[in-house]
Formats: structure tokens, C-alpha cells, sequence
């Protein structure tokens, strides 16, 4: 087994044992969505309307995630371990960014058919949505787990990955939102600038992955 | 270019600092023509623009900073990339001030969403402003200079991203509000650019004086500590400011007038 497949596997199977991230992901979501029926006063959402709640509400139930990400490492030793380990420590990265691609896309799976059961009139546009989402996602697990670690190790904590990571990931905000603001549109989904935000979206992730990539082994060093 | 930057003393760059910034806003103001739409607010161009191309520019130095401290771990280059992210924050305070003026002089509002580039600079500005509390979280200060190093790198990367990002999301149909330099009559250009050039030396000049300031004061620390201890007043429990070292005492005996 590589150290990459293992190290993943380590942290699904933790996840699966000890379910410390994803309940609450979902839930956090779902209230969210309550908050928002109340809060905007509507029943259904179209267009910007449903991609504004629908994005933002995403991402802050990714930050949950983001949170924990590193927390059994600091607290268990395992970046000792990982600082021991005859293995490139960037597989660190690479493994974890891609636990958190897969808990992001568990929580979509969740949240967003409850999402549309909630406010939608038509889910036509949710396939190709689902594609902004992935892309998305990529970006947000890069970024996510390069700040985490910066967070993790700092005595600010829960504080600091959420207060660096909101700007940071703007542009994510302005993609997503913006692509599914004419996929969710009430008169069924516009391909108009679809490619436009495909293409941020893959700069975006490719950009920060170089640099995670890049960098990670220096957050690493004692 | 860094060594031919190095050898011009503190004292001579400071009087050219404002022998071009006189220079560039004598011209802006008596050579350069009142805009025929915006009247006289359309001065203040001369000021927030080179700010702001200054700041940006500034943050990515810094992250070209942060990459030279993380290949050679030499923390001299942590004390740049601090100093240069300190100052185009600060720099970057007066665009946003100037340029809600300028909104609200020529737009009648102080703060106008559709105008991608004052809206991309917020967003820089607000990761940048980050910096800080990332730098006062870590207390062991080499960790806390690797880390803000990735954090510069990082940022940098995001700045001409996020550039991209905001003018994408802005609706086909909106005009852009100032189409860029080329655009301007001779005079106006010729005004702008020394404008520009004044608040490059600006900012050079001023980050050489903190490098040289922090210097000196790290050096006052070693000789008190050196001499016995207990003069100097107790050290802070935490610092956010990166260690000077040696290796820039060269830099600052060159400062000295």
C-alpha cells in the first residue's frame, strides 16, 4: 500500500469510527437552509437567490471540516510520526486535501437533494451544477488543508483558518455562485458563461495546489 | 538590480523620494488639464492610483520575498517580506480612503460595487490584513517566520487571481470606468507615471527604514543583553515582528547618513 492510499484510508476509517466531522457538516447545512427560509422570508429559490444560499452555506459547513482536519495529527503525535516516516511529507497534503474532497462531496450528496426538496421547482440544473460543486471542491480542499495546517499549529486555532480562509477563497464564491446563478435559473439552466467559470474554477484549483503543493513540506519542518 | 538598490544610500533615496514626488504632483496639479467630465476630484487619480498599483505590487515582492526566505532559511528575508506586507497594508488603507473620496466625488456614493478593481483591492486588503493575527499566533519565532512565509506566498498567488475573479463576475453589459493609462492625453500620462514612480521610491524608502530601524533596535537588544541583562526594559512575552539579523547590519551602516 502506498503511503498516500494509506494515509487516506487512515483518516476515512477514523472518520467512519468516530463521525466527528460529517454529521455535523449536514446538519450545520440544514439548519443553515432553515435559517435562510426564515430569514429571506421565501419558500422556493431561483437564481442567485438559491445559488447565494446555496454556495455560502457550503462553505461554511466546509469550515467545520477544516477545523478538525489536523486535530487528531496534533493531538495524537502524528506529525511526529509523519516527520519520521522515510516518506515525502507532501503525501500529507495530497492525502488529506483529498479526505476533505471526499467529506465535501458526502456532504453535497447530502445537502444539497435536501436543498432542492427544500426550495427548488426544477432540478434540471443540478447536474451540471454538480460539476461546478466538484471543481469547487478541489479548490477548497487545497486551500483548506495548506491554512489548516497553519491554523493547527498555531495557538489561535479555530480562529485563524476561517478568518484567512474567507477572502482566500472568494473567487471560489464568485465561480460558483456565478455559475449557479443561471444553471438554478427559474426558467431551467443557462449555459451562458458556463465555461467562463469552469475555467476560474480549474485555475483556482490548479493554482493553489501547485502552491500547496510547493509549501507544505516547510510547514511540516521542526 | 537588488545590489544597485542596495548601494544607493537611506539619505539619497529619501531626497529623491521627494524631490520625484514633488515633481510628479507639481505636474499633476499645474501642468497636466482639469478633466473635462470630472472637474477637479479627477486630481485625486494621481494620488490613489499609484497607491494602489504600488500596494499590489508590494504584496507580491513580498511573497518573491517569502520564497527567497523559505529556499535559503536566511531570516532576513522573513524581515523583507514582513516589512514589505506592513507597508502596502498601510498603503492600502489610503487607496480604499481615496478611493471611496473619489466614489463619492465623481459617483455621489462612498462605496461602489460594480467598479471590480476597488472591490478586488478590498478583498486583497482583507486577507492581507490577516497577516497579523496569523504572525501573533505562533510564538516560536522560526516556525512563525516559515509559516508567514507560505502565508505571503500563498496571498501573492491569489492576488492576480482574484484580479481575474472580480472582473469576471461583473455584468457584460458595464462599462469599465477608467480604461487604462494608454487611454490618457499626453500631458495627464507623463503626470501619472511621475506620480507613480514618486510613490515607488515611497515605498522603497520606507521599507528600507523600518529594515534599517528594526536593525538598529535588534542590535540595542544584543549589546544591553551583552553588557549584563538588566538594563534595557523587560522584552515583550510575544513579538510579531521577525528577528533581524546580521546579515542586514551591512544594509544599515549604508543607511546611516
Amino acid at each position: 500500500m502506498s503511503p498516500f492510499s494509506a494515509l487516506l484510508r487512515k483518516d476515512l476509517r477514523v472518520e467512519l469510527r468516530t463521525l466527528r466531522s460529517l454529521p455535523a457538516m449536514a446538519l450545520f447545512a440544514v439548519s443553515a437552509f432553515v435559517i435562510f427560509r426564515f430569514g429571506l422570508d421565501r419558500t422556493t429559490l431561483d437564481g442567485e437567490l438559491a445559488a447565494g444560499v446555496l454556495v455560502p452555506t457550503l462553505l461554511f459547513a466546509a469550515l467545520l471540516a477544516i477545523n478538525r482536519l489536523f486535530i487528531a495529527e496534533r493531538e495524537e503525535g502524528g506529525f511526529d510520526l509523519i516527520r519520521l516516516a522515510p516518506v515525502d511529507r507532501t503525501v500529507l497534503f495530497a492525502a488529506k486535501a483529498s479526505a476533505l474532497v471526499i467529506y465535501l462531496v458526502v456532504l453535497e450528496l447530502i445537502a444539497v437533494p435536501i436543498f432542492a426538496l427544500f426550495f427548488l421547482d426544477s432540478v434540471s440544473g443540478l447536474l451540471p451544477f454538480a460539476l461546478v460543486l466538484l471543481l469547487a471542491n478541489i479548490g477548497l480542499a487545497a486551500t483548506g488543508t495548506l491554512i489548516s495546517t497553519i491554523a493547527t499549529m498555531s495557538s489561535a486555532r479555530d480562529l485563524l483558518a476561517p478568518l484567512i480562509l474567507l477572502p482566500l477563497l472568494i473567487p471560489l464564491v464568485i465561480a460558483a455562485a456565478g455559475a449557479g446563478e443561471h444553471l438554478l435559473a427559474a426558467g431551467g439552466p443557462d449555459y451562458g458563461r458556463f465555461g467562463t467559470w469552469l475555467a476560474l474554477l480549474g485555475l483556482y484549483d490548479l493554482i493553489f495546489l501547485l502552491v500547496g503543493y510547493a509549501t507544505f513540506d516547510f510547514l511540516l519542518e521542526d | 538590480m537588488a545590489t544597485l538598490l542596495r548601494s544607493i544610500t537611506l539619505r539619497r533615496l529619501a531626497i529623491a523620494t521627494v524631490v520625484v514626488l514633488g515633481a510628479g504632483y507639481a505636474l499633476a496639479f499645474l501642468h497636466a488639464p482639469e478633466d473635462a467630465d470630472q472637474g477637479f476630484i479627477q486630481k485625486i487619480f494621481y494620488l490613489h492610483v499609484p497607491l494602489a498599483i504600488v500596494a499590489l505590487v508590494g504584496f507580491i515582492v513580498a511573497g518573491l520575498f517569502a520564497i527567497q526566505h523559505l529556499r535559503t532559511g536566511d531570516s532576513k528575508w522573513d524581515a523583507r517580506s514582513y516589512v514589505s506586507i506592513h507597508l502596502s497594508v498601510i498603503f492600502g488603507v489610503g487607496v480604499l480612503l481615496t478611493g471611496a473620496i473619489w466614489a463619492k466625488g465623481s459617483w455621489g456614493v462612498w462605496w461602489e460595487w460594480r467598479e471590480p478593481t476597488l472591490v478586488s483591492f478590498l478583498i486583497v486588503f482583507l486577507l492581507y490584513a490577516t497577516y497579523y493575527p496569523l504572525r501573533y499566533a505562533i510564538e516560536d519565532r522560526e516556525r512563525q517566520g516559515r509559516y508567514a512565509s507560505v502565508f505571503a506566498i500563498t496571498a501573492g498567488a491569489f492576488v492576480p487571481l482574484n484580479f481575474a475573479a472580480v472582473r469576471a463576475a461583473q455584468p457584460l453589459v458595464h462599462p469599465r470606468t477608467f480604461s487604462d493609462a494608454g487611454g490618457l492625453p499626453g500631458s495627464m500620462l507623463l503626470a501619472f507615471l511621475v506620480c507613480l514612480a514618486g510613490m515607488a521610491l515611497l515605498w522603497v524608502t520606507l521599507v528600507r527604514f523600518e529594515l534599517a530601524s528594526k536593525q538598529a533596535s535588534g542590535d540595542l537588544k544584543r549589546i544591553r543583553r551583552a553588557l549584563g541583562g538588566d538594563g534595557g526594559p523587560p522584552t515583550p512575552a510575544r513579538s510579531i515582528a521577525p528577528v533581524a539579523t546580521s546579515a542586514m547590519s551591512s544594509m544599515r551602516a549604508e543607511g546611516k547618513p
